[in-house]
């Protein structure tokens, strides 16, 4: 039962670790947080199931075509939802946008693959056992997406462009760094990020609409807890929540464990809304 | 006093352009009398969606308040009406007690969905716009999920029947009358609060959070009322719409709805009744001419709400305000009548002082005020002038608690001020500005200055709400109080015109106007005269010296030599945080320190 849990947490929490690294992927180019982390991950699972599943396409095909249509969807994102109001960020203007566009990217799924959840192809042949492909799936993307990020980071020219515009954007654009076409190619990245997600979650998860909002509401909560852009914090904070979950789940059943994530939830964020690492003070006056 | 008496009454401003009373209720007047005579033309069908309307329209009234007036982007107030459908429904049912009257159920469905109201609703004090926002969708996801599990009350995915409300309204138009007149009686207590000084402070809170902080308005009580409110109808709106739909499930109770009623918000525009009320009616007959695209309409409206965004932030409100696109007359100059500052300043402060002892603040290892000693006295004029980054507008800062000093204290009449809590300052009539001013720009003139009042009223938020004769009495008083300030200021001409039309040099007269309701003991004033002409500069100095006589003292952070010259009493130079002069205009200017540091020559 214990070993259950721990992997079912594990592998949950996981997915949404990847879902929190998406939004601070898109965080760090453009100072914004984006609806669409979670529908990315729902588009993942959706386009898997429709590439492997239902056109019969090899499993590597098809996950490089779902992993393109992430990148579309992050491109699209930053072109329709975010860029026209960055310019007025005090308004807040990109919290209705993205949140249309994910609606219609939702709604859209909903009509045209149908709202009940469908299954996701198994990926590998190979027999069920005790610690499955579904549960090793998601902390092998996961491992996968941290140490990929840390290399491009630390090791190459535009991951260290990508830290400079996350610094200071105006002084990346003083020094002459392309930062349009850096914030462009975040978003692709974090949508190739969250479709990983959605993909190598699909077995838990399930090819379903509605899986959008409840990854845009579990992925963040690693953000919030872990840190804004933060994601070491991030993946530290939603192995822990797919641990919490799981074992509410087990110990108080369906209804509250979802009750006792979100009271949590709010409990830590009023005691510490800078998150559980970090704290900035801005100068309002 | 040989002041001729001005008027203070805003008849003049109305000739310049604002709308009459009666031009404001009119549409509303026609609304409701269609409203009323509805089933005349109505067809059966046609009854269900006006119904329907009339349901959405109780939630939207109090979310208009949340969204619209207060800014907050609360994306999943269905979760509310899910509560109060669920909640009349299982009490009228009686699954977990006897069965109930529909009326007494809805009642509690109202207590219950202001207490839900109210929880969801508290970490927007806290949080930022993005974090409330999924805070709400999070709850909403779980309000389903609850209601999907707890089948024992719920009755899960097969649901509940609806309450059927007892004659006259259980007939199809019976029950429309009951819906209309809750929706005719929220639209009249939310305009009611539009019009009052509470829904001024929410649009102050949302649009100048700092400068709602300065004229002393408390953020979590005036936020806490209208989550309140806002609950309560919500849940109302929940019952009325169990009953409508005469059985519920979880699957009623979709995002979609939420995003309806959001975007019937955007849609209408912000810190207006009207505009939402036609966005909601808008919304909810929409689909039923467009039979083939019924299953697309969640997603047309998504389209409508990045449309809505992008394009037209303003939505119909701004479409409809005819009277702010008549070009101002150019050239205008502000003539400020600083006579009239005895009438609004009529109480003579007593005399006293404001002190700082020893104030010490540093930002990391900067310091930016390093033990500085200063005492303005009632009356007088105090000027601190300095290099830039000398501290000066930290001193103004501590001085109105945005700041915390880590040592030293600040001292009014002799009594120490709490450190921080900025909105107590407007309490002991310690008022200020802002270096860049921060005013509603939706709203119109008369409106922000009066925000400059809001602690000088005496109503409730539920007196406001029902309209009762105090809060009449307290908008009276503010709107005269506020008239002559801004005569005071030479501002009156333009009362009515949306603050966002005005020049720069008129803003920070309006800001000046918005202090002085405060009838400030003291009046912290930062840097008054950046971007102003000569001449307005000599203005202000004039009105600055007025306001000085009628008992207030003045602290003026300022760049221009000249004036804190021509007009201070004492002065008191920075450099680096410390004191690097102090005495007389006469003295600073012979000061040789201060010649070779700072003034030149």
């Amino acid at each position: 039962m214990v070993a259950s849990i721990v992997s079912t947490g594990l592998a949950i929490g996981c997915i949404y670790a990847l879902i929190g690294i998406t939004y601070n992927v898109m965080f760090s180019a453009s100072r914004v947080f984006s609806f669409t982390a979670g529908t990315l991950g729902m588009l993942g699972g959706v386009l898997g199931s429709l590439f492997i599943a239902r056109l019969g396409m090899p499993v590597a095909v098809g996950f490089l075509l779902a992993l393109a249509g992430g990148v579309l969807l992050g491109i699209v994102t930053e072109i329709v939802a975010v860029r026209p109001v960055l310019k007025s960020l005090d308004q807040h203007l990109y919290v209705l946008s993205t949140l249309a566009l994910a609606l219609m990217v939702q709604q859209f799924t909903a009509i045209e693959w149908g709202t009940e959840a469908r299954p996701f192809p198994r990926l590998f042949d190979i027999a069920r056992g005790g610690f499955d492909q579904q549960f090793w799936l998601p902390m092998l993307a996961c491992a996968g997406v941290i140490v990929g990020l840390e290399l491009l980071y630390r090791h190459t020219l535009i991951g260290r462009a990508f830290l400079a515009i996350a610094e200071d954007t105006y002084a990346a654009r003083a020094l002459g760094l392309p930062e349009r076409s850096l914030r462009m190619a975040s978003y692709a990245l974090a949508g190739a990020i969250g479709a990983l997600a959605g993909f190598a979650g699909g077995e838990m998860l399930l090819a379903f609409f509605g899986n959008g909002p409840m990854l845009t509401f579990y992925g963040f909560v690693p953000v919030a807890l872990g840190g804004m852009g933060n994601n070491r914090g991030a993946v530290v904070a939603g192995l822990l929540l797919g641990l919490f979950q799981q074992t509410a789940n087990f110990l108080v059943g369906g209804i509250f464990a979802s009750v006792a994530v979100f009271t949590v939830f709010i409990i830590v964020l009023l005691a510490r809304p800078e998150g559980l690492a970090g704290a900035a003070v801005q100068r309002r006056v | 006093m040989d002041t001729p008496m001005i008027q203070v009454r805003p008849s003049r401003a109305d000739a310049l352009g604002a709308t009459s009373t009666f031009g404001v209720a009119l549409p509303f007047l026609v609304l409701l009398v269609v409203g009323i005579a509805f089933p005349l033309f109505g067809g059966g069908y046609w009854g269900v969606i006006a119904t329907r309307a009339c349901v959405y329209w109780v939630l939207v009234s109090g979310l208009n308040l949340v969204v619209g007036f207060a800014g907050q982007i609360a994306i999943g107030w269905v979760a509310l009406l899910t509560l109060g459908a669920y909640t009349t429904s299982v009490l009228v049912a009686g699954n977990v007690t006897p069965e109930l009257s529909p009326y007494l159920a809805l009642a509690i469905a109202a207590v219950f969905g202001a207490i839900f109201g109210l929880i969801v609703g508290l970490p927007a004090l806290r949080l930022r716009t993005f974090y409330f926002a999924i805070t709400t969708l999070g709850f909403a996801t779980i309000v389903t999920q609850v209601a999907l599990a707890w089948q024992s009350v719920t009755g899960g995915g097969v649901g509940v029947a609806g309450p059927i409300f007892p004659r006259p309204f259980d007939s199809q138009w019976g029950f429309y009358y009951f819906c209309f007149g809750l929706a005719a009686i929220c639209t009249w207590m939310t305009a009611n609060i539009a019009a009052s000084r509470f829904g001024r402070a929410l649009t102050a809170i949302r649009d100048a959070e700092v400068a709602a902080e300065a004229c002393g308005i408390s953020k979590p009580a005036l936020l806490g009322a209208v989550f309140l409110f806002s609950g309560a109808v919500a849940a109302v709106a929940g019952g009325l719409f169990a009953s409508l739909q005469s059985y519920i499930t979880p699957d009623a109770f979709t995002l979609d709805l939420s995003v309806l009623f959001f975007i019937a918000i955007l849609i209408g525009g912000r810190s207006s009744i009207l505009g939402p009320l036609l966005g909601t009616i808008l919304l909810t007959v929409l689909p039923e001419f467009a039979a083939p695209l019924v299953a697309w309409s969640t997603f047309l409206y998504a389209v409508l709400l990045l449309v809505i965004v992008l394009a037209m932030p303003g939505g119909i409100a701004e479409l409809l305000d005819f009277k702010n696109r008549r070009p101002l007359e150019s050239g205008r100059a502000i003539v400020p009548r600083p006579e009239l500052l005895t009438r609004l300043l009529a109480a003579p402060a007593e005399a006293g002082a404001l002190t700082l002892e020893q104030v010490a603040l540093a930002f990391g290892g900067v310091h930016a005020i390093d033990g500085l000693d200063l005492e303005i006295r009632s009356g007088q004029i105090h000027g601190l002038i300095g290099p830039n980054g000398s501290g000066k507008t930290t001193t103004l800062n501590v001085i109105s608690g945005y700041y915390a000093q880590q040592s030293g204290t600040v001292r009014l009449n002799g009594t120490a001020l709490p450190v921080l809590e900025r909105h107590r300052r407007a309490h002991m009539r310690i008022a200020r500005t802002f270096q860049t001013p921060r005013i509603v720009g939706s709203a119109s003139v008369l409106q922000n200055v009066m925000i400059g009042g809001t602690i000088d009223g005496q109503g409730t938020f539920v007196e406001s709400l029902l309209s009762l004769p105090r809060h009449r009495r307290d908008e009276a008083m503010l709107r005269d109080t506020a008239m002559l300030a801004l005569a005071a200021v030479g501002l009156e001409r333009l009362a009515s015109v949306r603050a966002d039309r005005l020049q720069h040099s008129e803003l920070r007269f309006t800001e000046i106007a918005r202090a002085l309701m405060l009838r400030p003991a003291f009046l912290l004033l930062d840097e008054p005269a950046a971007g102003l002409s000569a001449e307005e500069i000599g203005r202000l100095g004039a009105l600055v010296v007025a306001i000085a006589r009628a008992g207030t003292g003045v602290l003026l952070v300022e760049h221009h030599a000249d004036l804190i010259f021509d007009i201070c009493h004492h002065v008191t130079v920075l450099n680096l945080g410390k004191n690097l002069a102090a005495g007389t205009p006469a003295e600073i200017r012979s000061h040789r320190e201060v010649v070779n540091a700072y003034l030149g020559g």
